[in-house]
């Protein structure tokens, strides 16, 4: 098969002189010398040059030969008998913040949790997490928590704020007091503050999601007469349609959708059949990334859109819709649909009511009802309806609020209009912030009870109706700091009950005593012994309505906006997080910003000529965009696949210079662009004047870093192609049999280690990959890996131990992606092993490519011939591992004693100066060695786990020993996958221990690479 | 030394079956007040030995035959080591260096001044013919004498100083203070306290664990006085035990008198004496459980310490040597069925055991993570 075209980035594409110039240079910056001026007549004297040296060897041996320090020795004074230093101890516990429900297994070292797992027992979420999920741990030891309770921002004793704050709350002479939260997923706690409000009359709880679903919720009631949202099972869908619902990153639950949705996309030659995925969508989304057919619109034609769906599924004509290709792929999208009734589901990550509701008719018309959506178990994700919203801030302008208790929100920040929310506030006769940490909110409240982490928390979540899910402390609280619930059991004058009895009394009733109780704390879940039966509900909306509505909408003009969530940094709330700044987005690769995603066609329109200085440099031109009366002013950043005519921008970022030191004033608020149609809240601006300002500005990203030079390391095919010729996508594994009849012992001069106990093998499926980057910050928290900071991430610093490659194919304006995962390949012929002067890497009897970073002077040989460039040199102290106190680099508050009890004690921090990369987590394997060797048993297949598998929602990362013949990984490579598995660079005989499975794309037509092909041939 | 070698024990012993009954209970023997054994009970400091009521006479048999069997082959060995010339120079080496160097230092020196008398009967010699010579330079101003000073500078000051970097972090035979004069020989050596009895971590986990001191009131609740042989520090100073246990009783906020807790415990701060530097992975339970080995082969004859001294370099060359020869437990543990090339070797007679080297254990990410 022909090789494809793959690019990163368009500078790639268009091979321009600069690309070629960083694909000849090892790194990517010049050599700290000023310009023009060489060595040879620098101005430093020869005496001055032996002065340094002698003063810089006199220092070293200073620093070095101090008298050994002596170390104490502390034992408990009476040790918990469930700890044992050097032990780990795992507790069940739920990450349930902003709604989002993901079952997790916390791991701690001597007390303090360290790693977040997901939890396996739970059915909902099967063991997957999020990049957020795994990044939450390092929230917990967030330098920008609050510390104690504070009154107009002085601290004081929890005594004295109760004090006042009953005394406040008696005095509200009637007027209503309001909880205001994002969405609860805690049934006990809900009913406690059921109870709190109901001593103060005409009291309310409002719950306001920072992005709302409400648009989903009302078209839900509006439809089947329930405000709630059903449970999806992309698992059983062979044809998913997205409009512009981003499922596997943002939308939702993407943790349970991409373990479903992986679900149908794992095929082999055996049972070639995989589901098909069309996504429609103004932007280039993750999940738009990884359709099998991808079409864009304009914002405003998402109703034009869904309803000329539904009128071809329904009439057979497509209407209303202009652009040719699009109107094709709603028609074939509905064909698809049509094709599998009952095994089709439709999403739409529009918060329009009538949207939604001619989604809901669509479902219903292709019987998604009972089979992909399930009414009889619904889910309580989001709960947030914009309106109650919109209500509490005209009362709260109105001075008809009394007291206003914030909770997890950050309406200052967050909502569309936050200067009206502010100016309500302060009419507020009481306001309470229980909000963990310092944020635009909290800091005009008058009072802040600070709650706890949810790491330190008593808690139960009902993700969904009869799922539950239960959080523990896993560390006793590190502040002073104070449960919600206890705060308003206090103040509602429940002074006999805490927090943890009310809990424990809920659910000591519903379960029947204290051992279902601890059996419930240590599962961390209770779920229905049988999973009910899915069920559908009767389709009742007026689409006709809704017709008319969306029919009646305001037309888009010249350009369009629309508003979205980062996988990563998501609403903003996890903003001061450093892992999560710091991971690269899955489409655009940059870090520790927002920016205005435009097509190539808009950025030329702009000024932004492609040419040398686009992708290389990381000055981007700044646009400013003027939407619904607002302005901002940002980078534009070219991504491949966006609408032409549509400028995308995140929010999450901007906030304030107190939320923290890695997220204050990074990027801009872009949550003033969003507008409030009455309804519900629009993500999307129809009309959006831009303005070119002849500004620059830096951005980090990573995109053009590590160039393959073209050298073919993706392997891809269609479903049609992959059934008709399984062993077509490997064509080219068939001339390695030119070297001899084993690859492997015949193409080299050296001879073959055997390996004789375990060797171990990692294959990763290209298919399943969704580069959602959970396991970038798996690896992270696992192996300490430092976060460098923006100005160091443009420098090409970056860290990572594995990173999500981004490639794409074919039309620049409608490109192809694929995603590939690529870490140190472990090869088994490793071409940095060789030219390692101090033998600082080398190769273990197990197939690990080790590194021993104590050994390593620095000289960088081996990045250099490493042909996968998964090297990561420590170019600057990130981890205050020199000897020199001073040299430390660290932008974001890594090295804090407080933060870094995150670090993993079995894994040590590096130091500048070495080169580190990829272990295959020794450690972890090391453990389960260990486990066996004491038992005295061979390791178990799945025992040993890296930590990127393990994050992995969609498994597409197996590991194991490929000796062992039973071993999923050896079954993968000899029987299951031994069509689609190929290694990178194979031909160079790296013999990697990583491989890869090609990836599928359910699409009808020929590959693009071999049509043009043949084209050719016709010319020729 | 608690007894006699036991090489010849049976040529020794007035009548075997005399010696089946020492072995199997000395104290019997000693109660009949046969001569020898009571001289031999003397000889070493009145030190029982233990009881095996449970050995058959097969058993003993065994155990005589197996020291009848080492003892022959060690002379063996001994006698092969005589018979070579190279083993023989290679044990008396130490003289032999010392002979060298003087023989070098006299050769260097007889060179020196056959050196200086030859340049000055070349200047004589040139005299003579009414060549001119440049004036001699006195040696310490001769440039070849320098050089040669530097060089052998230079080589000394570089052995010392890369000998005293190796050393940096190094502590073998350290042996601080402790803020309880705590003594292992007491409770080990004396009292026959497992050493797992406190340091529980070894099985389990990476650290051997400092006990917390809930073990340590486990038995100090009823032991409140020392009344052991005299206990002396490093320097000689008397340590008053009774004393010692009253600072652990201060430090947990016991009081002896009313038998309870009267004040909140604070942890005892001990000076840490085995350290390894961050970058090592060590781990107690996989040497103690899965290695099999005992806490003496690092920490030294820990039982007749009074004050614990760090008995091993804990070095890297150190490990490394020890994983060389240490053999792992190929056939009995069965993590080792996998490694079936070693297997089949064993079988067939190509090596008779496995090290730790053979299966990885001295590769860098076996304790570098």
């Amino acid at each position: 098969m022909e090789q494809k075209k793959y690019w990163k980035g368009l500078e790639e594409l268009n091979d321009t002189k600069g690309h070629q110039e960083i694909v000849k240079n090892e790194f990517q910056e010049d050599l700290p010398f000023a310009e023009g001026e060489s060595l040879l007549n620098a101005t430093t004297p020869r005496r001055d040059f032996l002065k340094y040296l002698g003063f810089t060897t006199a220092a070293a041996t200073i620093a070095a030969s101090c008298e050994i320090p002596v170390k104490k020795a502390i034992p408990y004074v009476n040790k918990p008998e469930e700890i044992t230093p050097g032990v780990p101890n795992y507790y069940a516990s739920t990450y349930a913040i902003d709604g989002e429900y993901v079952p997790v297994v916390v791991k701690t070292r001597e007390g303090r949790p360290i790693k977040i797992e997901g939890n396996t027992l739970s059915s909902v979420t099967g063991g997957s997490t999020t990049a957020r999920v795994q990044g939450a741990v390092l929230s917990l030891y967030d330098t920008a928590r609050l510390r104690y309770p504070t009154i107009n921002g002085t601290e004081t004793t929890w005594a004295e704020l109760d004090k006042q704050v009953s005394a406040a709350l008696n005095g509200l002479g009637g007027r209503p007091v309001v909880v205001l939260s994002s969405t609860i997923l805690s049934p006990s706690t809900k009913k406690l503050i059921g109870e709190f409000l109901s001593k103060y009359p005409g009291s309310r709880h409002v719950t306001y999601d920072a992005v709302s679903y409400s648009g989903m919720l009302l078209a839900n009631e509006a439809a089947y007469g329930k405000r709630a949202l059903p449970s999806y099972h992309f698992e059983n869908a062979k044809v998913v349609v997205s409009l512009a619902a981003d499922f596997l990153g943002t939308w939702l639950s993407p943790a349970e959708f991409s373990k479903q949705y992986g679900a149908t996309r794992k095929i082999n030659a055996e049972k070639p059949e995989m589901s098909k995925h069309f996504h429609f969508e103004s932007m280039m989304s993750l999940t738009g990334a990884n359709a099998d057919e991808r079409y864009t619109h304009k914002p405003s034609e998402t109703g034009a859109v869904a309803l000329a769906l539904y009128n071809a599924l329904s009439g057979g004509t497509v209407s209303g819709i202009a652009d040719k290709r699009l109107a094709e792929g709603i028609q074939k999208a509905a064909k698809a649909l049509q094709a599998n009734q009952g095994k089709a589901l439709v999403v739409a990550g529009s918060n329009d009511v009538n949207v939604q509701l001619i989604v809901n008719a669509i479902n219903n018309l292709v019987g998604a009802n009972g089979t992909t959506i399930d009414w009889a178990t619904t889910s309580n994700y989001r709960q947030g309806i914009d309106s109650d919203m919109a209500q509490l801030v005209n009362d709260l302008n109105a001075g008809s609020i009394g007291a206003l208790l914030i909770n997890g929100v950050n309406p200052v920040y967050d909502y569309f209009d936050g200067k009206k929310f502010v100016d309500g506030l302060k009419k507020a006769a009481l306001t309470i912030t229980f909000n963990d940490r310092k944020d635009e909110t909290s800091e005009l409240c008058k009072y802040a009870a600070p709650d706890h982490h949810f790491l330190e928390s008593w808690n139960d979540a009902e993700g969904k109706t009869g799922y539950y899910s239960f959080t523990q402390p896993t560390i006793a609280p590190l502040f002073k700091t104070r449960a919600f619930q206890d705060s308003l059991l206090v103040w509602g004058g429940n002074s006999t009950s805490n927090w943890v009895d009310y809990l424990k009394g809920e659910w000591m009733t519903r379960l029947g005593g204290q051992e279902a109780w601890d059996k419930a704390l240590q599962d961390g879940v209770i779920e229905p012994a049988t999973a009910p039966a899915l069920a559908g509900a009767a389709f009742a909306g007026d689409v006709a309505a809704a017709t008319a509505k969306i029919s009646s909408a305001k037309k888009g003009g010249k350009h369009e906006l629309v508003l979205y969530e980062k996988v990563a940094i998501g609403n903003g709330k996890m903003a001061n997080n450093p892992w999560l700044q710091e991971m690269p987005d899955p489409i655009t690769r940059a870090t520790w910003d927002n920016y205005a995603c435009v097509s190539n066609k808009l950025a030329q329109q702009y000024g932004m000529e492609l040419g040398d200085d686009y992708e290389i440099n990381a000055g981007k031109k700044v646009l400013k965009i003027k939407a619904n009366g607002k302005e901002i002013a940002l980078p534009l950043l070219i991504v491949p696949g966006m609408h032409p005519d549509v400028i995308a921008i995140a929010v999450g970022y901007g906030r304030n210079k107190n939320a923290g030191k890695a997220a204050g004033e990074v990027g801009k608020n872009a949550y003033p662009l969003v507008s409030y149609n009455g309804q519900t809240f629009d993500y999307f601006a129809p009309d959006v004047t831009v303005e070119a300002t002849g500004e620059k500005y830096d951005i980090g990203m990573t995109q053009t870093h590590n160039s393959y030079e073209g050298r073919p390391i993706i392997k891809e095919t269609t479903l049609e192609e992959f059934i008709r010729h399984p062993k077509a996508v490997n064509e080219d594994r068939e001339e390695l049999a030119k070297y001899g009849k084993d690859f492997r012992a015949d193409a080299t001069l050296y001879p073959d280690y055997p390996y004789p106990g375990i060797k171990w093998g990692m294959s990763i499926d290209l298919n399943t990959c969704f580069g959602c980057g959970a396991c970038t910050i798996a690896c992270q928290a696992e192996n300490n890996v430092s976060v460098v900071g923006k100005e160091e991430v443009i420098k090409a610093h970056e860290m990572h131990w594995i990173r999500i490659d981004r490639y794409f194919s074919g039309d620049v304006d409608n490109p192809e992606v694929v995603f590939q995962p690529m870490l140190c390949q472990h090869c088994d012929n490793a071409p940095c092993e060789n030219v390692c002067p101090v033998a600082a890497t080398m190769h273990s009897s197990e197939g690990i490519n080790q590194m021993a970073y104590n050994r390593c002077i620095g000289t960088r040989y081996c990045a250099n011939n490493c042909p996968y460039k998964v090297r990561r040199f420590n170019w600057r102290d990130w981890n205050g591992a020199d000897s020199f106190e001073n040299n430390l680099y660290d932008v974001s508050d890594m090295n804090d004693n407080l933060t870094r009890m995150v670090l993993n004690p079995d894994v040590v921090v590096r130091s500048r100066g070495v080169m580190e990369k990829c272990s295959f987590c020794v450690q972890r394997l090391q453990d389960a060695k260990l486990a066996a060797k004491k038992e005295g048993r061979p390791v178990k297949d799945g025992e040993a786990k890296t930590a990127c598998q393990q994050a992995c929602a969609a498994d597409a990362i197996v590991f194991g020993n490929v000796n062992d013949k039973e071993s999923r990984i050896a079954r993968i490579r000899n029987e299951e996958q031994k069509e689609r598995l190929y290694y990178v660079l194979e031909e160079i005989h790296t013999l990697p221990s990583v491989n890869y499975l090609a990836k599928i794309r359910n699409k009808d037509a020929a590959p693009k690479a071999a049509a043009g092909h043949h084209e050719e041939a016709h010319h020729g | 030394m608690t007894g006699p070698a036991l090489k010849g024990v049976q040529e020794r012993w007035p009548s075997g079956e005399l010696l089946h009954q020492w072995i199997r209970n000395s104290a019997a023997v000693l109660a009949t007040g046969n001569e020898y054994a009571t001289n031999l009970y003397n000889e070493y400091n009145k030190q029982a030995m233990p009881a095996f009521p449970s050995f058959t006479d097969e058993d003993i048999d065994n155990i005589l035959a197996y020291i009848a069997q080492e003892s022959t082959k060690e002379q063996g060995g001994a006698q092969a080591g005589t018979g070579a010339a190279a083993g023989g120079a290679a044990q008396d080496s130490g003289d032999n260096s010392l002979l060298f160097g003087i023989i070098t230092l006299v050769l260097a020196i007889v060179a020196l001044i056959l050196m200086q008398i030859n340049s000055n009967l070349n200047k004589l010699a040139a005299d003579k013919e009414g060549v001119a010579t440049p004036e001699p330079v006195p040696f310490y101003r001769n440039k070849a004498y320098i050089a040669l000073g530097i060089v052998v500078l230079f080589i000394v000051g570089g052995y010392f100083t890369i000998n005293g970097a190796i050393g940096l972090g190094r502590q073998k035979g350290y042996m601080p203070e402790q803020p309880i004069h705590y003594s292992h020989k007491v409770h080990v050596g004396m009292n026959q306290i497992n050493c797992l009895y406190c340091h529980a971590g070894a099985e389990k986990s990476k650290h051997a664990m400092i006990p917390s001191e809930n073990i340590c009131m486990n038995c100090h609740k009823a032991i409140s006085e020392y009344t052991g042989p005299d206990l002396f520090t490093a320097e000689g100073k008397k340590i008053n035990g009774t004393a010692e246990i009253q600072k652990l009783y201060d430090y947990v906020g016991w009081d002896p008198q009313q038998q309870q807790y009267t004040k909140p415990g604070r942890p005892i701060e001990w000076t840490r004496i085995h350290t390894l530097p961050d970058h090592v992975y060590f781990n107690h339970s996989q040497h103690v459980v899965a290695g099999k080995q005992q806490c003496q082969t690092c920490h030294g004859p820990i039982q007749d310490m009074d004050e614990v001294h760090q008995f091993a370099e804990l070095s890297m060359g150190w490990c490394i040597n020890c994983h060389r020869t240490t053999k792992v437990q190929f056939a009995e543990n069965k993590y080792y069925s996998i490694f079936e090339k070693f297997h089949q070797e064993v079988k067939d007679g190509k090596i008779d055991s496995v090290t730790v080297e053979m299966v990885g254990g001295t590769e860098c990410q076996k304790c570098h993570y």
